[in-house]
């Protein structure tokens, strides 16, 4: 096993700063959580609005640590076979018949049949199999969605890192992966589950940190545009809209005003871009009804 | 351990945050530890992160966290103990104080018992539950903890093995043909199975709902401990909107019922419905808690906002659920038209308008919910 400086950062500074050279300006909660995840090697269980960023995080550390990312999206019904493994059974049924051609005994064929070679690996399987390099970053997306026995399940895996194959035996992690589990939070966690990671509530970030993402991320846009759109985004949050716009979201807007050639905010190209941002059209109306172009106006006038 | 000088300020600190209303188990605390021990005591902000990190697990505990944080390690004289929750009566369950203000007369307590001798169970059953005495009421706690609603079915995305309809199940396919040398010569099938779809349930805890809510609210638990976790989820509403779900899980209704009742600090307040809807919406509801779902709102519709926010927020609600029940105590009142100014507004949203001042009407709920023809 090789070692990288990601594997055991020494300190949360370090942390904060390979985030950030990969793209992601951690406050200083998430970087100490994602520290003590590396440093313990525990799950590390993000929850919080949809677009602060969750999902990122899993994707930078794979680019720092340089681990194999291992993407699991949950949804409703999933199960072992989707998330785990899963036998090849048609090149099964196949073999079978072709043993039964050259009049091999049954039992030699089960036996044959459930070797590695038939089997399918998922993602929480793949990520506790032996490495060359850095162990994989293994995501779990959305756990909120998927039920309660998978999470049964699931927490059977983290608190062991190891999978029982029936027909095969134990696979058991040599080093434990690096794990991360996001919520939307449209349902609670069972407590175990969470007992055994590392919990952050990923917040909106601050305007000076929102202007410093839109500045990494959207670099098409220029500094003053940048400042606007997010004291824009904030004047936005406090309107009491269904779906306040996340960072996703203001970056994605910053992208688009950038692209129209703008170099500022004006409230036409605020209104041109506003799908970028808000994406439900009762949020559009009422910020149009609420008076857009006094609120860019605003907006700007804060940000310088 | 002895080498370890910081055990003994965790073991503390964790005392600390039970005593502040924080659940620690000790295996958390380990957790803290170790979490303390990687990142140093030298540095205030860092301490106050890992502890975060592994002592809170729900962002509603945020609060206390940080008050018994703030002071333990910042040495402050801790405030006057908070007083717990306040005992809020539990008109829930005051089904003992028969809703006068007086002492129960002894008088009246025996002609109840020997009315409700009388009576049949069928008359208990039309009986408005405001005319409740206290002999009714325990009966009728017997009869609502007997209803268990459950909502309607849907197709599962889950597969169930079927024996002839639906998908290949190659799996036990190759497991019949293992046990005839090889030879597929049965196949075996897996269909979708029918799920119940998740019910929601939403109390109007306001003042005029009073003596409604507790028998609503004991019929939301005897919903939600018939069914697996996640199966249903309750809600109450006043002046604001507050999930109780944990806290009614409690096998035991009076448990369940007390906790509830300690959670919630605005018991027979004032009615924002549309509010109380649009902060429903906005923090469960559209977010997936009630997408599909059958949600079951109980209120006599009286409603001090505006009648357009509640129409926005239903007309919300309606595009993310699968169906609206709405049982009214009122509406079984000679004369009854839905006039009052959020019923109204709300009535063109619902799917079902059902009756909600008796026992027999939580029958019918049941069956309405359960997605009977009505």
């Amino acid at each position: 096993m090789t070692e990288t400086s990601a594997g055991r950062p020494a300190s949360v500074a370090e942390v904060s700063e390979a985030l950030a050279a990969h793209g992601y300006l951690a406050d200083e909660g998430l970087a100490t959580t994602i520290f003590l995840a590396l440093a313990l090697a525990r799950p590390l269980f993000l929850e919080g609005d949809a677009g602060v960023g969750k999902t990122e995080v899993a994707k930078v550390l794979s680019a720092w640590t340089g681990g194999e990312l291992l993407r699991l999206q949950c949804y409703e019904g999933i199960n072992l076979a989707q998330a785990a493994y899963e036998w090849d059974y048609s090149r099964q049924l196949l073999h079978l018949r072709a043993v039964e051609a050259t009049g091999e005994s049954a039992r030699q064929a089960e036996e044959e049949i459930y070797t590695e070679r038939f089997l399918v690996r998922r993602p929480l399987l793949s990520a506790l199999e032996p490495t060359e390099g850095p162990v994989p970053v293994l995501l779990v997306d959305e756990i909120d969605r998927a039920d309660d026995e998978f999470e049964a399940f699931l927490l059977e895996i983290l608190s062991e890192y190891a999978v029982t194959v029936p027909e095969l035996g134990t696979i058991r992690a040599a080093e434990p992966p690096v794990v991360v589990l996001t919520s939307n939070r449209t349902r609670d966690v069972h407590d175990a589950l969470k007992r055994r990671c590392l919990y952050h509530w990923v917040e909106h970030p601050s305007f000076e940190r929102e202007v410093e993402i839109i500045r990494l991320r959207a670099p098409e846009a220029s500094g003053r545009l940048a400042r606007e759109i997010a004291a824009a985004a904030a004047s936005l949050r406090e309107l009491g809209l269904y779906k306040p716009p996340g960072v996703a979201e203001t970056i994605d807007w910053a992208s688009a005003v950038a692209s129209l050639g703008r170099e500022s905010l004006d409230a036409r190209t605020a209104d041109l871009t506003l799908g970028a941002v808000l994406k439900y059209q009762e949020d559009q109306a009422r910020v149009r009804a609420a008076g857009l172009s006094e609120m860019v106006r605003a907006a700007v006038q804060r940000s310088g | 351990m002895a080498d370890r000088p910081g055990a003994r300020l965790v073991a503390e600190f964790a005392a600390a945050l039970r005593r502040g209303g924080l659940e620690v188990p000790p295996g958390t605390s380990v957790l803290f530890a170790q979490a303390l021990a990687a990142v140093g005591l030298a540095d205030r902000d860092l301490a106050y992160w890992a502890g975060r990190a592994t002592l809170v697990r729900r962002p509603e505990d945020r609060e206390a966290y940080d008050r018994v944080f703030a002071e333990f390690f910042e040495c402050r004289l801790p405030a006057a103990p908070r007083p717990r929750q306040a005992q809020v009566t539990l008109a829930v369950d005051s089904g003992e104080d028969g809703g006068e203000s007086a002492g129960p007369d002894p008088a009246t307590e025996s002609e109840a018992t020997l009315a409700l001798r009388y009576s049949a169970t069928e008359v208990l059953r039309e009986q408005d539950f405001s005319r409740y005495g206290e002999e009714e009421w325990a009966e009728a706690r017997r009869l609502i903890s007997a209803m268990r609603a459950k909502a309607e079915q849907r197709r599962s995305r889950r597969l169930r093995p079927h024996a002839r309809r639906g998908r290949l199940d190659l799996a036990r396919t190759v497991q019949m043909a293992l046990s005839s040398d090889g030879e597929a010569i049965r196949r075996a099938f897996a269909a979708p199975a029918d799920r119940p779809r998740r019910l929601v349930i939403i109390v109007d805890i306001s003042g005029s709902m009073e003596p409604y809510a507790r028998a609503f609210l004991r019929f939301a638990h005897a919903a939600l401990v018939a069914r697996p976790a996640g199966a249903v989820e309750v809600f109450v509403l006043s002046t604001r909107v507050s999930r109780i779900t944990r806290q009614l899980s409690s096998r035991d209704p009076d448990e369940a019922l007390a906790a509830a009742s300690a959670a919630v600090e605005d018991w027979y307040g004032g009615t924002r419905l549309g509010e109380g809807l649009a902060s429903f919406n906005d923090r469960w509801g559209t977010r997936g808690l009630a997408r599909g779902a059958v949600v079951v709102l109980l209120s006599d519709g009286w409603d001090r906002g505006e009648p357009d926010g509640l129409a926005a927020e239903m007309g919300r609600l309606r595009r993310v659920a699968h169906r609206i029940v709405w049982a009214n105590p009122l509406r079984a009142s000679p004369g009854y038209e839905p006039i009052a100014r959020g019923m109204a507004a709300a009535l063109p949203f619902v799917d079902d308008f059902v009756d909600g001042h008796s026992l027999a009407s939580l029958e019918h709920l049941v069956e309405v919910v359960a997605g009977a023809p009505r």
